[in-house]
């Protein structure tokens, strides 16, 4: 079931391997958007934004822009803080 | 795999369940098992995004040591029963339930890890219950309490307990040991394991050892601890010392040469040998393997 994000949300910390992912809502049609700004963009922004895409579609979003400030964080901390800032949008 | 009932839980470290960097660093301590809080150790506003922390870490992570999660009351806050539902369908061996007070605590638990057991096809007593006293309410059912099936720990949660009694913690622990003696005694007639409260001074090492000392004596299997310097003072003092495992590896060969020869009374280094003899030689040797002790040497030399 398509699920649609009723407020922008925020979710993590600024420190050592954490990272803040922002969301918001998008018009229908538009797709999942991410700003990714990571000390290891050029290493790992690709798999970084893959994994943040693959893991809103799983929860059901399909129109967010994602804002993150990644700071060294592994791949299950971006997912958990990217599933925690969608559940946290979801409510009004 | 490790018996959940009887495997070595000498230190549970606490970790605190919102920070990524201390979840990474978590395993290298060589703490028997983790304890990743979701309870007291996160403010009210973040307990979600702790527990998806937490979730995600222990789906994607491999961890050594035993992993528990502390949730949150399921009865007494509104967070409990959400954060069992984000972190079971995760695999953690063990819930720790804080400020247990009432047998209906656990049922309530229980039921809903039998749930998402069966959801998973996972075999019943994949995921555990510790349960914690940290009231003088619970403490007054902790008999009940030890007896319930999925239960296989118990521990002593000091701050909140001394709080509760109106006092203070003191070096002696003369405020605990009423607590600590009821505890231990329902643990062991619900023959279930017991673990020790928190040391909270991080500095004073010398009163750490000392407690550490005391509750090992009283009988305690282990000590909950805060910083990974307190582990390595914790199973130092849980190791075996030569004399202990020497006579230890004797008992056990007495024991199985009995059963062997169809022995009646054993004896060993002239004194009678029966069963909890037995049962507390097995311990030690446990210990001493977990120690990193060359057991099969030892028993050659003897």
């Amino acid at each position: 079931m398509t699920k649609i994000l009723a407020k922008s949300a925020k979710a993590g910390f600024e420190e050592k391997n954490d990272l803040v992912v922002e969301v918001s809502p998008l018009q229908n049609g538009s797709g999942v958007v991410i700003d990714l700004q990571s000390p290891v963009k050029n290493q790992y922004g690709r798999h970084i934004e893959a994994l943040i895409k693959d893991t809103v579609t799983a929860e059901g979003f399909f129109d967010v822009q994602v804002n993150v400030l990644d700071k060294g964080a592994w791949d299950y901390t971006i997912k958990a803080r990217t599933i925690a800032a969608l559940e946290r949008g979801m409510k009004q | 795999m490790n018996d959940p009932k009887t495997r070595l839980r000498r230190t549970m470290m606490f970790v605190p369940g919102n920070s990524p960097k201390m979840i990474n660093s978590a395993d290298i301590y060589g703490a028997d098992s983790l304890m990743f809080d979701v309870e007291d150790a996160i403010a009210i506003t973040e307990k979600d995004t702790a527990r998806h922390l937490v979730a995600n870490a222990l789906k994607t992570l491999k961890f050594h040591s035993e992993t528990v999660v502390r949730i949150n009351h399921p009865t007494q806050t509104p967070f409990g029963m959400d954060d069992l539902k984000v972190i079971l369908p995760s695999k953690p061996d063990m819930i720790r339930l804080p400020k247990v007070e009432d047998v209906s605590e656990v049922q309530l638990i229980t039921d809903e890890i039998e749930k998402v057991e069966k959801e998973n096809g996972w075999p019943e007593g994949t995921i555990n219950i510790i349960g914690a006293i940290e009231s003088v309410k619970g403490l007054y059912n902790v008999r009940e309490i030890c007896q319930q099936p999925r239960l296989i720990a118990i521990a002593l949660g000091a701050e909140d307990f001394i709080a509760n009694l109106k006092t203070q913690r003191t070096k002696t622990g003369i405020e605990l040991y009423y607590a600590r003696s009821q505890i231990l005694m329902a643990a062991r007639d619900a023959e279930i394991q017991c673990m020790d409260t928190v040391f909270s001074d991080v500095k004073d090492m010398e009163g750490f050892e000392r407690e550490v000392t005391n509750s090992r004596d009283m009988g305690f299997d282990g000590k909950s601890v805060i910083h990974p310097k307190q582990i390595t003072a914790v199973h130092r003092i849980y190791t075996p010392n030569d004399k202990q495992l020497t006579h230890a590896l004797k008992v056990l060969a007495a024991f199985e040469d009995s059963l062997k020869n169809h022995k009646g009374v054993l004896a060993v280094d002239g004194k009678m040998i029966d069963g909890p003899i037995v049962v507390r030689a097995q311990r030690i040797v446990d210990q001493a393997k977990a120690a990193g002790i060359d057991v099969e040497k030892k028993r050659e030399e003897i």
